[in-house]
């Protein structure tokens, strides 16, 4: 639901330098409170990242800042406005789930939502961005996951966006479609396009985002650039061990550890310490990997390892 | 391995299904309740409508004050329904244009009577009038008499629009809503009103096309009269197919559910199929069935196109209908924008 209010000002958007801020957002189902408050702004011109485990209220709060979705309180501010037309003409939106119509080719496809908006970039110039010049007049439905997404992306763009959400947009991708996508994504970037992403995969927002929140139960649990953030949560270094090489007598050595895929991961301030504990402990260091934490890392140490149903 | 043990797999497989499917139809509460309400609604509809006694197989105008079946035995005859008529060429123009069986001037002595030879129902109706009276005097019937077929066919056109435009509009939205296209076009500018229109656009279209090769190809066929102009006839049956449209998108402006909208469509055609005078002229029934049957977009097509076919009638003599149509399209336009949905609750 577009929002289309008097002209409001929100005091703090032009000060801050944002595109979008989002204040105090709330949004209640008849079970659950699935945002809980969540304020935060993105500046213009960056790659900004929404993270957070499943039901954690990413989508719902994408959702809301896109303008499809009524907050139960709270305000999204484009430009120091409320969500309206101006924004719906300069948004470009990837859902997480998008449904094209039927029986239409993609360069039919890029041409009906072209012609829903006033000002953009022409069809070829999408084509060429998104690289579907040999897919022109394949049936939409006749796609694979990667080429449906570059189409989609080229949905999104079509208005030529000044922000740009792109909500999971690998999910589901091959490797190599994925890497594809984020050089597309990159390449937007380099235009000094707001994007508003949010995804599982940590190596995606790591190697996107300029900043990153990280979400959980509906509430912001870490702001921030992602290398501060890693800087801030992470003092310590990262072990890692072969399954095989763990001994349970190891468990009781009061070490910061988590088994997991084969693999144990400790988590210490005091690298010579923890070294001297596991060899005096019998436990074989042969394999032994030392490696700065990530934002995966930094992911789990937030949200916990236990699987979210 | 038991001979039957393949068959027992299958059958296996087949109710794993129809259970799953069971329980997606009960666990839709919307559908449930369309899909078992439809039929008793439906079945309350034909109680009041064709309920009481038998409905009379003939319409049979009578000039003149009603004698007792004593005086006159044809007046008690059973599935004959006998409507005072005021005006002998009124009641002579009904009969010309089948909306009468028979025309019965009591007034006269021997009785007078006017039907319409190539009238199935007419020419049983006048057998069994001379069965009882041998004496009643046929009169030729003036002006231009309509076939039955020619009363028919508008009907029969304006049933295939009746369709096409409700349920081709209607479920093209649902299925976008439910697939999530819809929700993809609200985050461009398009608006509501916009989006219906061009449906209502679309689906005119593809109406009006229906419909010209069913004129034009019953009319090679079978041939029929037309008395009036056909570009009168056309915006008739555009502005009808527009009010029909948005009537079903109306309809659809909310559902997600194919079984929901199917439902309440055939809630809404039903009563239009028997009230709107496709199949048998409603002179004679009760007032508040006349009145229900004006409110429907079908009948008023109807009118208008038997006025033109028929009558020849010009846009004054239709501008009334004319006038209704295009007034319940905006209203139904700006009812289905107002309501609309751009995704599932």
């Amino acid at each position: 639901m577009i929002i289309d209010s008097p002209p409001l000002q929100h005091p703090d958007v032009s000060a801050a330098g944002a595109i979008l801020r989002v204040d105090t957002l709330v949004k209640r189902y008849a079970d659950n409170t699935a945002v809980d408050g969540l304020s935060f702004s993105v500046r213009e011109g960056s790659c900004f990242g929404l993270l957070g485990p499943n039901g954690a209220g990413k989508t719902t709060t994408i959702e809301i800042m896109e303008g499809i979705l009524a907050p139960t309180s709270g305000q999204v501010w484009y430009r120091g406005a409320p969500l309206g037309e101006r924004f719906r003409a300069e948004a470009g939106i990837l859902f997480q789930k998008t449904a094209l119509q039927d029986f239409l080719s993609v360069r039919q496809t890029l041409n009906l939502f072209r012609g829903l908006y006033d000002h953009g970039l022409s069809v070829d110039e999408v084509i060429r961005l998104c690289a579907l010049e040999k897919l022109l007049k394949r049936d939409n439905k006749k796609l694979s996951g990667g080429q449906l997404q570059r189409l989609l992306l080229g949905v999104a763009l079509v208005n030529d966006p000044a922000i740009l959400f792109l909500d999971e947009p690998t999910t589901g991708l091959d490797p190599q479609a994925r890497r594809r996508f984020w050089e597309l994504v990159e390449s937007i970037k380099a235009q000094r396009k707001t994007i508003i992403l949010t995804t599982h995969y940590m190596e995606e927002a790591q190697l996107l985002c300029d900043e990153i929140v990280i979400v959980d139960h509906g509430r912001i649990i870490a702001q921030g650039a992602p290398q501060a953030l890693l800087r801030q949560h992470f003092k310590a270094v990262l072990l890692e061990l072969p399954l095989e090489d763990w001994s349970p007598a190891a468990r009781t050595l009061g070490l910061t550890f988590f088994e997991a895929a084969g693999r144990v991961e400790l988590t210490t301030n005091d690298l010579e310490g923890t070294l001297r504990t596991l060899m005096q402990a019998g436990i074989s260091l042969a394999h032994l990997r030392i490696r700065p934490p990530n934002l995966e890392d930094l992911f789990l140490e937030l949200t916990g390892k236990d699987l979210r149903a | 391995m038991s001979l039957l043990t393949p068959v027992r797999s299958s059958l296996g497989r087949l109710v794993a299904v129809w259970h799953a499917r069971n329980l997606e139809f009960v666990r839709d509460r919307s559908s449930l309740i369309f899909t078992l309400g439809v039929p008793v609604a439906i079945v309350a509809a034909m109680a009041l409508i064709f309920g009481g006694p038998p409905r009379p197989l003939f319409k049979v105008g009578v000039l003149g004050a009603m004698r007792s079946t004593a005086s006159y035995p044809f007046l008690g005859e059973r599935y004959f329904q006998f409507v005072p008529v005021a005006e002998q060429s009124s009641g002579i123009h009904s009969v010309a244009r089948n909306d009468l069986d028979l025309l019965l001037d009591l007034r006269q002595q021997p009785v007078h009577f006017w039907c319409i030879e190539d009238s199935p129902k007419g020419y049983v109706a006048e057998k069994l009038l001379l069965q009882v009276d041998p004496q009643a005097q046929r009169q030729p019937t003036t002006g231009a008499v309509t076939r039955y077929i020619d009363w028919l066919f508008p009907g029969v056109l304006g049933m295939n629009m009746m369709f096409t435009c409700l349920m081709g509009a209607g479920y093209v939205v649902v299925r976008y809503r439910k697939n999530g296209f819809l929700k993809r076009l609200s985050a461009t500018p398009l608006s509501a009103f916009e989006f219906l229109s061009a449906q209502v656009l679309s689906r005119l279209g593809l109406a009006l096309a229906i419909t010209l090769i069913l004129y034009s190809g019953v009319g090679a066929v079978i041939g029929f009269h037309n008395a009036g102009s056909a570009a009168l006839l056309l915006l008739v049956a555009a502005l009808g197919c527009l009010s029909l449209i948005a009537f079903g998108l109306i309809v659809a402006s909310r559902f997600a559910s194919e079984e929901v909208v199917g439902g309440l469509l055939n809630f809404l055609t039903w009563p239009m199929m028997l009230l709107s005078g496709i199949w048998f002229s409603l002179e004679g029934s009760p007032r508040w069935m006349q009145g229900l049957a004006q409110l429907f977009p079908l009948t008023h097509i109807l009118q208008a196109a038997r006025a033109i076919m028929l009558d020849g009638a010009g846009p004054a003599a239709i501008g009334t209908d004319l006038a209704y149509l295009a007034g319940t399209t905006l209203v139904f336009l700006g009812v289905g924008a107002f309501s609309f949905r751009w995704r599932a609750e």
